[in-house]
């Protein structure tokens, strides 16, 4: 990524302008041409340095009220391949591997499931631990009872 | 929100065209016009039912590092707690969650690894509190859209 990519980033990372040609202001803003902007786009998208373009939405404002982190302990050996097909369900907005923090902590995967009431969030985690079975030893559910910041990811300068 | 704006949620939350006149081109597939998708993603983005729309960056594509953190805050100390974790920049999100200990959930992005445990150390000695880091090892990828 270099000094152009970086700008583009800055430019856009707050959203895209609304309006008929947005790639076009966005050149406009960095002072490169509009062909170097979309090209350099559609290669940080190819790349994975952008994970999609489109419309984020506010799980909240959606009505999606009950926002829940399933945490699972499943066995080391067969964590990717379950992860892989957890991911693959639909059911979850977010699949990660992470470290454990043993005695009190246990868990190594993690998956963010929602719904408008708890209710509909757990059957969500109850199908995934369907597909778990007895790889999955323990899980619990924290569920989001407060927003205490959110300003998400922004590139400094 | 209507019907529209409905299809317009479920159908663009990826895959918006890079061409000149992208909203034209999205528009013919929800059986609108470029001038009311605009209009329409103007409006949810005020009324706030959007948080954004355009690109979503990998933190790490940006050759920044990320990572998820977690504290177990005493309830009487939790919002001077809050207040001295989201006073560093590097604080990108923090979420309450309902757990016996770990009550206060916080994702870390900085520009570079080594920020990431200076901001770690610096929590914990501002609060006295642990913080457990708990960066991404893996990343399973998922399909899921949420339905507006």
């Amino acid at each position: 990524m270099d000094a152009a990519d970086r700008s583009i980033v800055r430019a856009t990372q707050g959203g895209l302008p609304l309006e008929p040609r947005p790639y076009h202001a966005v050149a406009a803003a960095v002072g490169l041409e509009p062909a170097e902007v979309m090209g350099r786009m559609e290669r940080m998208l190819a790349e994975g340095a952008i994970r999609r373009i489109g419309a984020v939405p506010n799980h909240y404002a959606l009505g999606y009220r009950a926002n829940g982190m399933a945490v699972w302990d499943v066995d080391d050996a067969r964590v990717d391949a379950l992860g892989a097909r957890i991911a693959a369900l639909g059911l979850s907005s977010h699949c990660y591997r992470r470290p454990r923090h043993p005695p009190h902590w246990p868990y190594n995967l993690f998956t963010m499931v929602h719904g408008r009431e708890r209710a509909e969030a757990l059957r969500a985690v109850e199908a995934i631990a369907a597909v778990l079975g007895p790889a999955a030893r323990a899980h619990e559910v924290l569920f989001s009872t407060r927003i205490l910041k959110k300003t998400g990811l922004r590139l400094a300068g | 929100m209507d019907e529209l704006d409905r299809r317009i949620v479920n159908a663009l939350q990826g895959g918006f065209p890079i061409c000149e006149r992208p909203f034209a081109a999205a528009a013919e597939g929800l059986g609108t016009d470029e001038a009311t998708l605009i209009a329409r993603l103007r409006a949810m983005r005020e009324e706030g039912v959007l948080s954004r729309f355009g690109p979503l960056f990998k933190a790490e594509g940006l050759g920044g590092a990320v990572t998820l953190a977690a504290m177990a805050v005493p309830e009487e100390r939790f919002e001077g707690v809050a207040a001295l974790v989201n006073a560093h920049p590097e604080v990108a999100h923090n979420y309450a969650r309902d757990h016996q200990w770990l009550n206060m959930w916080f994702v870390l992005a900085t520009e570079d690894e080594a920020r990431v445990g200076a901001t770690i150390r610096a929590i914990e000695a501002e609060t006295g509190l642990p913080v457990l880091n708990m960066p991404r090892e893996a990343e399973y990828h998922v399909g899921l859209r949420l339905e507006a």
